[in-house]
C-alpha cells in the first residue's frame, strides 16, 4: 500500500471534497474576475489612447460607474465567498462517531490513544493512524508543548493542536487508503519531520489492526530477540519508552510495543527497515537533530544490532 | 571537424580511466544496488553519495569505496569481499555494528557494485 501525496485535490471525503469544490470554484471565479479587468483595462486603453488624462469627475456618470462598481463588485464576491466558505468549513455530522482518538501533539511526533467505551485509552500507538472506512471518527486534539497543526489534506481541512486545550475534529475517509498528514503550525528545528499516516481500511481490517495494537508485547522466542529485549528494558531505552508485557513503562516518547507493524520511524523520518532501525538507535541526531531522543554512545555493536532486532520483531 | 577528431583521440585514454577495471564489481547493477540501498536503510548509518537522506552517523561515509585497500578494518577490498561483508557482515566481524539485513547474495552484490560505481 502505497502512500498517496499531500494533494489538496481530493474526494476522499465529504470534507475534502467541500473543499476541493470550494478551491475549484475559487479557481474559476479569479479566473473570470481576471480575465474581465484584464479586458476591461484593455478596453479603456485603446479607446483612450488619444486622450489627456482627467481627473475623477463623480458628477460624471461613466466615473461613477467606474468607482462605485470598484467597491461593491469586490465586496459582493468577498462576502459571496465567506458564505460559501462557511458551508465548506462544516464539519460536525449528526452520526455519533464509531471511533474517539485522543491525538497529542509532541516536538516531533503524534501520539494516538484510542478510546475504550469508558472514556479510558484502550491502547496508545504513534505517528500512524487507523480508521474504519465509510464511519465518523472524532479527533480529541491536543499538544503536549507548543501549537502544532493536524492537517491530512485529503480527508478533513487543518486544525490547530493547542496546549491545555481540546479541540474536536471529524475524520470520515469514504474511500479505503493510506493517507498522508503533516503538522502544518511551524513547530520548532523537526517541523518539517512531523508526518503521520492515517489508514482507513475495511471493518475487518481495522478490528485486526485494533486486536493487534490492544494486545500486549510478544515475547522472543529466539536468542538475539531476547538480548535485545533484556537491554531494552534494562537499560536507558526504558526510561523514555513503553513496551506493554514489559517493564518498560515510560511516557516521554512513542509507545513501541508494536512499533514492528508501523509504516515509518521517527514521525515519517525514515521507512521502517531493520538498518533504519539500527541507524536511528544509534545516532537519532544524525538523522533528525534536535529530536528529544539522545544519541547515547553507551551500546556496543552486538547490542545495537540486538536492540534493532527486538524493535523490529514488535510487530 | 579535424580537430575535434584529434582531440577525442587525445582524450579517449582518459574516458577509458574512468570506467577502469578496478571500479566494476562483476556481475552487479549499480542501479539495482541504489533501489537496494534505499530499500534496506543504509543511509540510517552512512554517509552515501547519491542517496536521498543517507547522512547516518553510525559508519563511515562510503564515498570512494573502491579506492580503499581494507574493508571494516579487516577484509582486503575485492568485489568478492566487499559482496561477503554486505550479505552477512557479523560472520566475518562479529563485534561489528553492522547488521545481517538478510540480504542474498545477488543483492550484496548489487549494492557493492553501486558503491564502486560512486567516487
Amino acid at each position: 500500500m502505497s502512500q498517496t501525496p499531500l494533494s489538496v485535490f481530493s474526494r476522499s471525503s465529504d470534507a475534502a471534497a467541500r473543499i476541493t469544490t470550494l478551491t475549484w470554484f475559487m479557481i474559476l471565479l479569479s479566473t473570470l474576475i481576471f480575465g474581465g479587468v484584464i479586458l476591461t483595462m484593455l478596453v479603456a486603453v485603446f479607446r483612450n489612447r488619444r486622450r489627456e488624462a482627467t481627473a475623477v469627475d463623480m458628477s460624471q456618470p461613466r466615473d461613477r460607474f467606474v468607482v462605485w462598481g470598484g467597491a461593491i463588485l469586490p465586496g459582493a464576491v468577498l462576502v459571496a465567498l465567506f458564505v460559501v466558505a462557511l458551508g465548506a468549513m462544516r464539519q460536525f455530522s449528526p452520526t455519533p462517531p464509531a471511533v474517539t482518538i485522543r491525538v497529542t501533539g509532541h516536538q516531533w511526533w503524534w501520539r494516538a490513544e484510542y478510546l475504550g467505551a469508558d472514556g479510558r485509552p484502550a491502547f496508545r500507538t504513534a505517528n500512524e493512524i487507523h480508521v474504519p472506512v465509510d464511519r465518523p471518527v472524532r479527533v480529541l486534539l491536543t499538544s503536549s508543548d507548543v501549537i502544532h497543526s493536524f492537517w491530512v489534506p485529503q480527508l478533513q481541512g487543518k486544525l490547530d493542536a493547542i496546549p491545555g486545550h481540546i479541540t474536536d475534529l471529524r475524520l470520515h475517509a469514504r474511500r479505503t487508503g493510506t493517507y498522508g498528514g503533516a503538522c502544518s503550525e511551524y513547530c520548532g528545528q523537526q517541523h518539517a519531520h512531523m508526518a503521520f499516516t492515517v489508514v482507513a481500511e475495511s471493518d475487518d481490517a481495522y478490528r485486526a489492526w485494533t486486536a493487534l495494537q490492544s494486545a500486549d508485547a510478544a515475547t522472543p522466542t529466539d536468542s538475539a530477540t531476547t538480548a535485545g529485549r533484556q537491554l531494552f528494558v534494562t537499560t536507558e531505552c526504558a526510561l523514555c519508552h513503553t513496551v506493554r508485557g514489559t517493564n518498560a513503562r515510560a511516557d516521554v516518547g512513542p509507545d513501541l510495543t508494536h512499533v514492528g507493524s508501523r509504516m515509518t520511524i521517527a514521525a515519517g523520518t525514515r521507512p521502517n527497515s531493520l538498518g533504519d532501525l539500527e541507524g536511528w538507535i544509534a545516532n537519532p541526531q544524525a538523522l533528525k537533530p534536535g529530536t528529544r531522543m539522545p544519541t547515547l554512545r553507551t551500546y556496543t555493536g552486538p547490542e545495537l544490532r540486538a536492540l534493532a532486532t527486538y524493535l523490529q520483531s514488535l510487530k | 571537424m579535424k580537430n575535434c577528431l584529434v582531440f577525442a583521440v587525445a582524450l579517449a585514454p582518459l574516458t577509458a580511466c574512468s570506467r577502469a577495471p578496478e571500479h566494476v564489481v562483476p556481475g552487479g547493477n549499480v542501479e539495482r544496488g541504489r533501489e537496494q540501498i534505499v530499500a534496506v536503510g543504509c543511509g540510517a548509518c552512512h554517509v552515501i553519495n547519491g542517496i536521498p537522506g543517507a547522512r547516518g552517523q553510525v559508519g563511515p561515509a562510503l564515498s570512494g569505496v573502491a579506492s580503499r585497500a581494507v574493508i571494516a578494518g579487516v577484509l582486503p577490498n575485492t568485489p568478492d569481499n566487499i559482496t561477503r561483508w554486505i550479505e552477512d557482515a557479523p560472520s566475518i566481524s562479529p563485534q561489528t555494528a553492522m547488521p545481517n539485513l538478510g540480504l542474498s547474495q545477488a543483492q550484496a552484490r548489487d549494492i557493492a557494485a553501486y558503491l564502486y560505481a560512486r567516487q
